[in-house]
């Protein structure tokens, strides 16, 4: 009973949420709507037992992604509303409709495939004298999944760098003052790119 | 009545969906970003929830990899952004295009 009420209020919390991140027309809410709709998709992992993903999703989304992006808006104005010109407004509209449409006509019918095995069965540690989602995640990801877990890793390092390199660049000169005056900070990056 | 796994499967569609509707939609490209977040968290909660129902941690490893994924992009695209606004100063789409088409 519990479990309904709550999916049905983590459900509707996080449509409204993310309606308002796709449709709002200032990045602050739009921002502030897709951090509040993460935290509503924790929910649902804590839902369905996986507590470690929940726990991973409210750290790594939330916490950094999330604080990258509020970073981010130090850089682009941010209290400007959003101007956007839309060639046919309505086309997003149907086309998302229809694609709602298929998904929901497509996962309400029965599902196939009912005799499929699990491959690494939720509480394998258990027999460990261990019990817990976390380290169930642990034993899988650091035997089955260690190849793909260190490709991550590289992934994120050469991310890391990827992002100090092109951000970086001429991080001494303001962006505000770009907007006040260009010619006068073009002369700026001239000289100092000579010196 | 029992939640099952085509409640999740039907919500993460739907939130899919407007992630979609958001991808078509936006002409700034750090809005585009949003929604590109939101169609990848609609796909974790799919993988999570065929994850529960099967039994299997599978689907919780793959949703690991996708937010690891998602962090990384986070970051080159980010700092992306910051090199087209000081370059043309807007993040519209519609100023940054180069191509005609």
């Amino acid at each position: 009973m519990y479990e309904v009420i709550a999916f049905y209020i983590f459900a509707i919390s996080t449509m409204v949420l993310f309606t308002i991140t796709v449709m709002s027309k200032n990045v602050l809410y739009a921002m502030t709507a897709l951090a509040a709709g993460m935290v509503m998709i924790s929910g649902f992992f804590f839902l369905l037992g996986a507590d470690f993903l929940g726990v991973v999703q409210l750290i790594v989304y939330v916490g950094a992604v999330m604080a990258l992006y509020a970073f981010s808006m130090m850089f682009f104005d941010a209290t400007k509303d959003i101007k956007e010109k839309h060639q046919n407004p309505s086309l997003a509209f149907v086309l998302g409709g229809l694609m709602a449409l298929v998904f929901v006509i497509m996962f309400s019918a029965p599902i196939i495939g009912e005799n499929i095995q699990a491959l690494y069965p939720v509480g394998l540690a258990e027999g460990l004298g261990a019990f817990g989602n976390a380290q169930d995640v642990g034993l899988v990801l650091f035997t089955k999944y260690l190849v793909p877990f260190e490709v991550a890793a590289v992934m994120l390092l050469v991310a890391m760098i990827a992002g100090i390199i092109l951000a970086g660049k001429k991080m001494d000169y303001s962006l505000t003052e770009c907007e006040a005056s260009d010619k006068e900070l073009e002369d700026e990056i001239l000289k100092g790119g000579a010196k | 009545m029992e939640i099952g796994i085509g409640h999740y499967l039907i919500l993460s569609g739907l939130l899919f969906s407007i992630g979609f509707v958001g991808v078509l939609r936006r002409k700034n490209l750090l809005m585009l970003f949003f929604a590109t977040e939101v169609m990848l968290n609609a796909v974790n909660v799919a993988f999570a929830a065929i994850g529960n129902y099967y039994g299997d941690l599978s689907g919780q490893m793959f949703a690991f990899f996708v937010i690891a994924v998602a962090a990384s992009e986070v970051a080159v695209g980010l700092g992306l952004l910051i090199v087209l606004y000081k370059k043309y100063g807007s993040l519209d789409l519609d100023v940054i295009a180069t191509m005609k088409g």
